[in-house]
């Protein structure tokens, strides 16, 4: 599949001048977004990075609609949002809410679930950067096992990592998708089918976070690669009742392509005091997510 | 004119959310409320009203859902009760800070523990201080006409906040009374098309919400509260417009039965009014010169109405379905605060907390409150704070 071309106007939506720390992810996701719908998009965002992200009133770095929402709320107001707009007949604009992994796994689990069931037509991105970030490095069930975390400060933490995208394609929507910021545009074409299709859509970008995961700023983008390249993050699409391996990790299907997992934990510090056994178990969970994958496709 | 219907309270409020033609309803389902939203269900599935019903996974989400729609343009409606309505609690800040126009029915019911269904209004004073309008209904007529005044009020440009509208369930909320319904065209040409601050819709670039300081924060809530004081005329001009399409009166924020001349003044809000009001016709055979200020609107509250009734009084009782423990009931702290507001002289003021969990107050209980606390005024020795409570009967 070629790539397809950005266009360069990604500048004219995600303005320069936000909030965001140095390294963060968020305004690349961002990029891509307006890469595909412009300023025709409204973002509905739960308690997140991304609300102090966007800036202080009377700023805004998005030259787009941008909706606050409480924490536990992103899909049910996108939800009226949607229904509002169909009513009316508006359909030149993407209603895309846009939650962190706590908004999404945690917190708005039910908000989710019921807007996912109804089948409203928007887009729910999770931006999964592994914790909650905004209040400072805390676990969330989306956190990764073995990580530390300010709420799982000695031991790591203890269980596996909640896997959102297989709960929503159990919901039998008509579209869900795992997604990364390493990956542009493959972001980039899953987003444009997402848009195309009438319904619910569920995208998992997995957005690596310099403050949190304790890596240099600099290496967002590699250690994004990482976690596709050891299998660790998996990119595909669900549709038509199956999975779609997405370009790169199509070659991982064969084990001995994939990168051991230690150069993705050892470029972060947050899986710094993980010994031999964790790692061991951390390439099982890498194995035993490829066997689902491969009983999907 | 346009019919009369046997309707009970649930459903006049459903039928006054038809006749303001809502384009989207959210709801979940809860005891005492249900009904209005199972009555809308099927006016939007049998093609009598033309809407979208979003049957949302939690109360939470329900006014969520009604938040969002709004935002992006449509006329809402949700009603709730009870622990929904304590669940929504944080969608109710967000929707008025927001300034966002919404319309909502409250079907009040008990709190738990213990489950229980019959009403108080404890659940509908936990809103107090969300910066919603709020008004409380005497009779099923009322449920219906407040409803359909609330969306005229919500969408006027000096107010710009959302109301509810409630009900106790059960006594108004299940049973049966005649009411009239207006003609739809006058409703039509009196509501007009929906009016809101900002639509967000894509055609303009808004963000909402952002990040503040403290200072814009502040303005942004001190806004509120000038809204608010700007409601109290709304609420009486859109009463006097809506008079004349329903043929009856205007009351505007507060009610006066036989007021005008009370020496003894009594004030309650919702149904039990109605056999308030009879325990006064009694007492007024029996001599007594009393008289009720009847709540029609919790928020904003009427302060000045509510001086102008107590001032000439000598005493004034103020009932309560509700307490906030350890103080008192919401109602008589407000109009403490309301007499005090305006004179330094204030008259004997005292509280009566009654009805919680749903307990039946009659109006022989309130003849006996009355002249009991005639007799405390008279003989100087008023007891304050008393929580009246029956068993049986």
């Amino acid at each position: 599949m070629s790539k397809p071309a950005l266009p360069y106007k990604a500048r004219d939506v995600v303005l320069p001048g936000d909030a965001a720390c140095p390294g963060c992810p968020i305004p690349i996701a961002w990029k891509v977004l307006s890469a595909v719908f412009g300023d025709k998009m409204i973002l509905v965002i739960p308690a997140s990075c991304s609300s102090v992200v966007v800036g202080m009133y009377p700023g805004n770095s998005l030259k787009a609609s941008v909706i606050h929402v409480p924490f536990a709320s992103a899909a049910a107001v996108a939800s009226g949002v949607a229904e509002a707009l169909e009513k009316r007949g508006v359909s030149d604009v993407q209603v895309i809410a846009w939650a962190g992994d706590g908004g999404t796994a945690d917190i708005g689990m039910a908000s989710l679930s019921g807007a996912a069931e109804r089948n409203h037509n928007f887009i729910y991105i999770m931006y999964d950067n592994e914790a909650y970030m905004n209040t400072g490095i805390q676990r969330s069930s989306s956190t990764p096992r073995g990580a530390w975390t300010t709420t799982t400060p000695i031991l790591g933490k203890g269980e596996e990592k909640k896997d959102v995208a297989r709960i929503m394609i159990a919901h039998g929507v008509p579209y869900v998708a795992t997604a990364s910021i390493g990956y542009v545009h493959d972001f980039y074409s899953k987003l444009v089918r997402a848009s195309k299709i009438k319904g619910f859509k569920f995208i998992s970008l997995h957005a690596p976070c310099p403050v949190g995961w304790r890596f240099d700023p600099r290496y967002t983008v590699r250690v994004a690669r990482l976690a596709v390249e050891t299998g660790l993050w998996i990119l595909y699409e669900y549709y038509d009742g199956r999975i779609h391996l997405s370009g790169p990790s199509r070659p991982l299907l064969d084990p001995s392509k994939r990168k051991p997992v230690e150069e993705y934990l050892k470029l972060q510090g947050r899986f710094k005091n993980v010994d031999e056994k964790m790692v061991k178990s951390i390439q099982e969970y890498v194995e035993n997510n490829w066997e689902w994958v491969k009983r999907h496709m | 004119m346009g019919l009369k219907l046997v309707l009970t309270g649930n459903y006049s409020i459903a039928y006054a959310a038809k006749m303001a033609r809502v384009n989207v309803v959210a709801a979940y389902p809860i005891t005492p409320q249900t009904s209005i939203v199972e009555k809308l269900a099927e006016l939007i599935e049998g093609g009598e009203l033309d809407a979208v019903m979003i049957r949302v996974e939690s109360e939470h989400s329900a006014l969520a859902a009604c938040f969002g729609a709004a935002l992006a343009g449509a006329r809402v409606f949700t009603a709730t009760s009870s622990q929904g309505l304590l669940y929504m609690h944080e969608m109710v800040h967000w929707a008025s800070r927001a300034r966002i126009p919404i319309v909502m029915g409250i079907v009040t019911r008990t709190l738990g523990p213990p489950w229980n269904i019959w009403p108080d209004h404890t659940d509908y004073m936990d809103q107090r201080d969300t910066g919603w309008v709020m008004s409380f209904a005497v009779d099923n007529q009322e449920a219906f006409d407040l409803t359909l005044q609330a969306f005229k009020i919500s969408e006027d440009p000096r107010v710009y906040l959302p109301v509810m509208v409630g009900i106790e369930g059960f006594i108004l909320g299940h049973t049966t009374m005649p009411v009239e319904i207006p003609d739809q065209s006058a409703v039509d040409e009196w509501l007009g098309p929906r009016r809101q601050p900002y639509v967000i819709d894509g055609s303009d670039h808004l963000a909402l919400g952002n990040l503040a300081s403290p200072e814009d924060t502040e303005e942004f809530f001190m806004d509120i509260q000038n809204a608010m004081e700007e409601a109290k005329k709304v609420i009486a001009e859109v009463d006097e417009e809506y008079s004349k399409i329903a043929g009856r009166p205007s009351m505007g924020l507060v009610e006066c039965f036989k007021c005008e001349d009370a020496k003894y003044l009594a004030v309650s809000m919702g149904a039990w009014s109605g056999d308030l009001k009879e325990a006064i016709l009694q007492l007024r055979d029996e001599g007594f010169d009393v008289g009720l200020a009847r709540i029609r609107y919790y928020r904003p509250f009427p302060a000045e109405q509510l001086y102008e009734r107590a001032r000439g009084a000598k005493g004034v009782v103020v009932f309560d379905r509700a307490i906030s423990f350890g103080s008192a009931g919401p109602i008589f702290l407000d109009t403490l605060a309301s007499i005090a507001r305006y004179s330094r002289k204030t008259p004997y003021v005292k509280n009566v907390v009654a009805g919680l969990g749903g307990v039946n107050i009659t109006s022989e209980d309130f003849s006996k409150i009355i002249r009991k606390f005639v007799e405390e005024v008279e003989s100087d020795a008023l007891v304050p704070f008393e929580w009246y409570h029956r068993r049986g009967g």
